[in-house]
């Protein structure tokens, strides 16, 4: 289809090719020599050190962590984002504006921001610490605490897709439903889940993703312990310090190629989705 | 399953949407509520469908209050203007949706199911459509489809809302005549929402004129033409011509009017507003008429004159061309309606009744 784009008068071959030129050199540099050099590096000094690396018992243990997180993170921002997208289009209520531009917040606020706010209301010295300590319940610096900012960070994903599929879509249909006998639950589960599943699972990947990688909010909240509350990426810049350079990049690269499938996923859906 | 409906109202916010409904449907009757959009007729449909709460009023059906019932326990047919069918299944399982989702113990077998979703398919005549997905369907074959999973429950009350809006005039002539055989096959009560008068009165046993969240007016169509109930209904009936005019012993008199061929009204003298129709008007020379041609166009089948009056006043004139007088522009004319309708003064000028569309685009054309 490229040699079917026709020129407009006083538009000339070379300054097409120089956009081409640009964005193919700056995709380079940028994105693909930096994923590239993680490979690279976490296999210099071959695959034997390579799995030992990945194999370590810290990794593996911040693997499992950032596994557990994702876990329970995500199926919760999904109830989170149907429920809230399906509020915001169904239901005229006082606060509905308030709750659109609330569900927007975590993208815009710094996630380092969301792990100190987190610090100062369930930490030692916060707000609900001493109610907190008195019942023997440790939320900061323990898998709680990581949870909550990673949930705190991801929450608008599967809102923000689902939200405009609900709204164009309307709900004649439902009404049918309901109009037809089903229950609530039955027309959610027959009607209302096949329109949006291929959104929700586009949103349901982006916030795996984001929750796997999160970093800032959680170095705040999880403290650091090793072999206890370090997730993947705050393992990988721990190593980075210890001067374990290949350990860093072999841990990266687990990440990297999370998000390596997350995109193919993410490119298939939105393919499927048309 | 006979309607009746009293002291129905409903805002949304600020607006008021009914303003106190009063209506009782007979058993296996079809009733129309035609009105222009924001009229409330499709709220109106919406409550006695369960998808909408009235603020106060009742809704009774066969003597058992619907007001206490969810939707789904009062078992209505209804018919979206946009079919509303689940994008999702095939028509068959559109067709089955109604009986696949009921309580286990009521539920028929899927053997039972099949029977009557074929029995459903060939009563639409779409059995060839089966497999089919709603957005490989026709616009006509969707409505079908989705009157077919109304009826497919067996409703008690079949409403549809604006159920040819989004068709063709061809097709949605012949889904016209189709939904009153299907009709008068099932027997159940149907109520349709609709702007458009000539469905209304084509399809119906009653037409339900409603305007502003009122009923105006309710009959049958040479009732509801022939005698207006109020200017709303005069001018939603298309007569875009209004005349003001002085009652003098229940006869309307105006320079250069004739109003011979109009009965006499049992009104009391005084300034009025008489509501006519462009092709219930016939023109005369008359020297002594203040009206002069201005305009003159066809259509084809009509002859469309604009005369201007005492006063700025604008009058259009629809006359068959086969049998229209030759007239010149700037000839003085007199001005004699066949038929109208008239309304005193303080009734027929209300500011707050704005034209309806169907008026205004007449006008424009």
């Amino acid at each position: 289809m490229s040699h079917a784009v026709s020129l407009a008068p006083g538009q000339s071959r070379g300054a097409r090719r120089l956009l081409i030129g640009l964005a193919v050199v700056l995709t380079l540099l940028i994105v693909v020599a930096p994923l590239t050099y993680i490979f690279v590096r976490a296999l210099a000094q071959g695959w034997a050190v390579y799995a030992a690396n990945i194999l370590h018992p810290l990794t593996l243990h911040a693997m499992w962590l950032t596994t557990i997180t994702a876990l329970i993170v995500v199926p919760l921002n999904i109830a989170f984002g149907v429920a809230a997208a399906w509020a915001v289009a169904r239901f005229r209520f006082p606060g509905r504006g308030l709750l659109i531009t609330a569900i927007e917040i975590p993208f815009s606020i710094s996630p380092i921001i969301a792990g100190i706010c987190y610090l100062l209301l369930y930490g030692r010295q916060g707000l609900l610490g001493p109610w907190l300590m008195a019942n023997d319940m440790q939320v900061m610096f323990a898998l709680p605490g990581i949870v909550l900012v990673t949930a705190f960070v991801t929450a608008p994903f599967v809102a923000r897709e689902v939200l405009p599929l609900m709204q164009a879509q309307g709900s004649e249909q439902e009404q049918a439903a309901i109009t037809l006998g089903a229950s609530g639950w039955t027309m959610f589960r027959r009607v209302t889940l096949p329109n949006i599943k291929w959104a929700l699972l586009y949103g349901a990947v982006l916030c795996t993703a984001r929750a796997v990688g999160e970093f800032g909010g959680v170095s705040v909240v999880s403290g650091n312990i090793r072999g206890q509350t370090n997730t993947l990426p705050l393992q990988v810049e721990l190593m980075f310090n210890d001067l374990n350079t290949t350990g860093a990049f072999a841990a990266a690269s687990t990440l990297t190629l999370i998000a390596l499938v997350t995109m193919a996923i993410k490119t298939a859906l939105e393919s499927r989705r048309g | 399953m006979s309607i009746t409906i009293a002291g129905m109202t409903k805002s949304f916010g600020a607006t008021s949407v009914l303003r106190g409904v009063d209506l009782t449907v007979a058993d296996g009757e079809l009733v129309a509520l035609l009105g222009p959009s924001g009229s409330g007729k499709t709220t109106l449909l919406k409550i006695i469908a369960g998808l909408e709460w009235p603020e106060a009023g009742q809704l009774t059906v066969n003597g058992q209050n619907w007001l206490d019932l969810p939707a789904q326990a009062r078992r209505i047919g209804f018919v979206f203007q946009h079919y509303a069918l689940f994008p999702h299944m095939n028509v068959r399982d559109n067709l089955a949706f109604g009986l696949t989702v009921r309580p286990r113990d009521q539920r028929p077998t899927t053997a039972q199911i099949r029977a009557r979703t074929d029995e459903l398919l060939n009563f639409l005549q779409i059995p060839h459509l089966a497999d089919r997905f709603p957005a490989q369907l026709s616009g006509g074959q969707r409505q079908r489809v989705a009157l077919g999973r109304a009826l497919a429950i067996e409703p008690s009350v079949l409403l549809l809302d604006e159920p040819f809006g989004a068709l063709d005039a061809s097709i949605r002539r012949d889904l016209r005549r189709w939904l009153r055989d299907v009709h008068d096959q099932t027997g159940s009560t149907t109520i349709f929402v609709t702007h458009d008068q000539e469905e209304a009165f084509e399809l119906a046993d009653r037409v339900v004129v409603m305007g502003e969240g009122r009923i105006e007016q309710i009959g049958s169509a040479d009732q509801i033409h022939d005698h207006p109930a109020s200017p709303f209904v005069a001018r939603f009936m298309g007569a875009v011509v209004e005349l003001p005019v002085t009652l003098r012993a229940g006869r309307a008199e105006a320079p250069g009017l004739d109003t011979s061929a109009l009965d006499r009204r049992a009104l009391p003298d005084g300034p009025a507003t008489l509501f006519l129709r462009p092709d219930a008007i016939t023109v005369e020379p008359d020297a002594t008429s203040p009206w002069r041609l201005t305009e003159q166009t066809s259509t084809g089948a009509l002859i469309r004159l604009l005369l201007d009056g005492p006063g700025g006043a604008r009058v259009m004139v629809d006359l068959p061309r086969h049998t229209a007088p030759r007239l010149s522009v700037g000839a003085p004319l007199r001005l004699r309606p066949l038929a109208g309708a008239i309304f005193p003064a303080a009734r027929s000028a209300p500011a707050d009744e704005p034209a309806p569309v169907s008026a205004l685009k007449e006008i424009r054309l």
